[in-house]
């Protein structure tokens, strides 16, 4: 799509200058405050002191070390997740099966740790990993195939997936995998056994929950952003979401990159659910019979973070840590004002709405921006692409 | 499975699924409407929420289904409003601004629900009317003409949106904007007015889908609808934007359900694969995407927000 530049933007950079500035830095943190402004007014409305509500939940995410260890695990989850959503999107793929992916993931971690539970733990634990992120590869790479090859619509594909990813994880649960040693007066509880205590994440802080695992999903984030920005696949793959016939044009194999890029999301995602099992207290794979059970949402508050931190994964990190302390602090909430955390599940679905709304505004900014600072003459001249203004913007990046 | 073809069985399944499929088709003719005039609304299944919840609520306060129904369709119109706003105004990425507003009313209808109501109490169902003489055929009359309001009303409404679609000239407009929106406009349509009534008026039939959902099962609780919305939107795809096409899939749909429904409880699949059996109904929707589906084009400017001179 081509979007016209302003030229008047270009000719008095003051008024609109600033506003584009405005803009282009504070859109996701207003988008941020404006949804915890209408938290504070659902909190009014329901009787509670919205300060006293927040202060319970910014101690209860980030008071202590406890309550910080928890914050770090549960971000986990939501930054790995995140990073295989920067992956997709910056491709132009919308993968919204994050939710199946992880519970695929989890399923194969699992078999794995109950496969091979007399390995020892720095062995058994990278492979129970592996077998995650090819869980959940695998998982994206279905609907990936069918995008690239089958021109079927990718957001469709992977909400049906998750729909058959969480029949399988309860046909498992309850069947080949259940622990048959649980049996009580209703029948099996749906869970697997416990794991072998080799597959269990270390602990680096003792006294807190703060695992291997958090160290370890901030590395692979920082591998994506090596892999997106210092790679000629991450190249390819930016291209390929910028504008798809140019980057036909260019000789570039964009099904097989388009593919790629949902295998590689699904596998962070799968990745995800592996550390869920064996970062979890539990230590073993249990439903309720849905995924979010499971999962946490994990899969859909990843499309949060990634855009809140801009579909760059080193932002994803500091992002998910955030809305992983809302998520925390949102428990701790409950317990003080009797607040349903469910709150925050709906304070986090409008940080997406207010973040997309804006975008369209910001990426204008941005092209005017660009406009200006490359001093466009005005007339006579192609305005900026959207391609040519989003590449111009991923250099300074 | 001699059983399961016995007459009453038969009927009986059949009965059901239609009204499985109910939900399901008001929820995709109301996308049907919106997808159309160019805009994906992916919004559907937290529209669906939130009307069952209002619709709940006030079945609980006043004992009327009728009223029940009014609010479930006005939430629907609110959120359609909001969705209009979000994905025409301010031209925000519709796959990604839908899902934004799926989180908003899975958490807000659930903290709603617990704060409300707390205890789940049952409302009220609506009761089977039959249609006379129709429902004394045979066989054919247990399967279609004893089902509720909501459900005759979810088919009739299919010719219905066909008529306005393709007879109206608000239907040739709306199907202009959702083809080439440049041109529509160049002729004087309004693009913004049309693609607003169009997101209104399906948000508003999802709204009827939950309330229809919720009366249906008597009772509301967490996520109920358990992506109910979504496979709607699919349906949309799988019926190829036409609304005799979403008919054929959401009865399919319905029935595949009602069908492994009535196998479980027969015992002629045995409950531990009952859970994979559950599948059938999304693996034949991906199957029907990949094939009968992809022979459609879909409207052209779908997804595509307006902008002038662009």
């Amino acid at each position: 799509m081509t979007v016209t530049s302003d030229p008047v933007t270009v000719a008095t950079p003051s008024a609109h200058g600033r506003r584009n500035r405005f803009l282009i830095w504070f859109a996701l943190p207003s988008s941020a405050l404006a949804a915890l402004l209408v938290g504070a007014v659902m909190l009014a409305a329901l009787g509670t002191n919205p300060v006293t509500g927040y202060r319970a939940l910014v101690t209860g995410a980030f008071g202590g070390s406890y309550a910080l260890g928890a914050t770090a695990v549960k971000a986990v989850p939501l930054l790995l997740v995140g990073v295989g959503i920067c992956i997709a999107f910056r491709a132009n793929v919308f993968n919204i099966g994050g939710e199946g992916q992880i519970a695929m993931g989890g399923l194969a971690g699992t078999a794995t740790a109950l496969a091979l539970p007399g390995l020892p733990s720095p062995v058994l634990i990278p492979l129970v990993l592996v077998a995650g992120a090819v869980g959940g590869g695998c998982w994206g790479a279905i609907p990936g195939a069918f995008k690239a090859y089958f021109n079927v619509n990718e957001i469709l594909s992977t909400i049906m997936m998750n729909l058959v990813a969480v029949q399988i994880m309860n046909y498992l649960l309850a069947g080949p995998m259940v622990d048959k040693s649980s049996g009580s007066v209703g029948g099996l509880i749906p869970q697997t056994r416990l794991l072998s205590r080799h597959s269990w994440l270390p602990i680096i802080v003792p006294g807190t929950q703060l695992h291997l695992g958090v160290l370890f999903s901030v590395l692979v984030a920082i591998g994506v952003y090596v892999l997106l920005w210092r790679t000629s696949f991450g190249f390819r793959l930016r291209a390929v979401g910028l504008s798809r016939e140019a980057a036909t044009y260019a000789g570039m194999p964009v099904r097989r990159t388009i593919m790629l890029a949902m295998t590689l999301s699904g596998a962070t995602c799968g990745l995800a659910g592996s550390m869920l099992v064996v970062g979890s207290i539990s230590h073993r794979m249990v439903t309720d019979g849905s995924l979010t059970g499971f999962t946490g949402s994990a899969g859909f508050n990843g499309i949060v973070v990634a855009l809140f931190g801009g579909l760059n994964p080193l932002w994803t990190i500091l992002s998910a840590f955030v809305f992983a302390g809302l998520l925390v602090g949102g428990s701790a909430m409950q317990v003080v004002t009797n607040v349903p955390s469910d709150l925050i599940v709906a304070l986090n679905g409008l940080v997406v709405v207010f973040v997309v709304s804006l975008d369209y505004a910001r990426r204008r900014a941005r092209m005017a921006e660009t406009a200006a600072r490359y001093q466009a003459p005005t007339l006579g001249l192609a305005p900026p692409t959207e391609a040519v203004a989003g590449a111009a913007e991923e250099e300074r990046a | 499975m001699s059983q399961f073809f016995t007459s009453n069985i038969l009927t009986a399944t059949v009965a059901t699924g239609i009204a499985l499929a109910a939900p399901f088709l008001l929820a995709a003719l109301g996308e049907t409407i919106g997808q159309r005039s160019g805009v994906i609304n992916l919004g559907v299944d937290g529209i669906m929420l939130l009307s069952a919840f209002g619709a709940y609520y006030a079945a609980l306060q006043t004992q009327s289904l009728v009223t029940a129904i009014l609010v479930g369709i006005g939430v629907g119109a609110l959120l359609g409003l909001v969705t209009a706003v979000v994905s025409v105004t301010l031209r925000a990425e519709q796959g990604i601004s839908g899902i934004g507003i799926y989180l908003f009313a899975l958490g807000f209808s659930d903290l709603l629900f617990l704060k409300l109501v707390g205890t789940p109490l049952p409302i009220n169902q609506l009761s089977a009317v039959k249609v006379p003489l129709l429902d004394r055929i045979p066989t054919a009359g247990g399967m279609f003409f004893k089902q509720n309001a909501l459900v005759y009303l979810a088919f009739v409404l299919v010719p219905v949106v066909a008529f306005v679609l393709n007879r109206t000239t608000y239907g040739l407009n709306l199907k202009a904007v959702g083809e080439n929106p440049a041109a529509a406009d160049s002729l004087g349509v309004s693009v913004t007015v049309v693609r607003y009534s169009a997101v209104i008026l399906g948000s508003t039939l999802a709204g009827l889908a939950g309330a229809a959902l919720v009366i249906e099962t008597g009772i509301f609780q967490e996520n109920l609808t358990q992506g109910a919305g979504f496979i709607a939107v699919a349906l949309v795809y799988f019926g190829a934007w036409r609304p005799a096409g979403v008919m054929a899939g959401a009865l399919l749909y319905g029935l595949t359900a009602a069908v492994i429904l009535s196998w479980k409880g027969l015992g002629i699949i045995p409950l531990s694969v009952s859970d994979l059996a559950a599948t059938a109904p999304a693996v034949i929707t991906v199957l029907a995407l990949l094939t009968v589906a992809r022979r459609f084009r879909q409207p052209a400017a779908l997804g595509k927000p307006y902008e002038r001179g662009s």
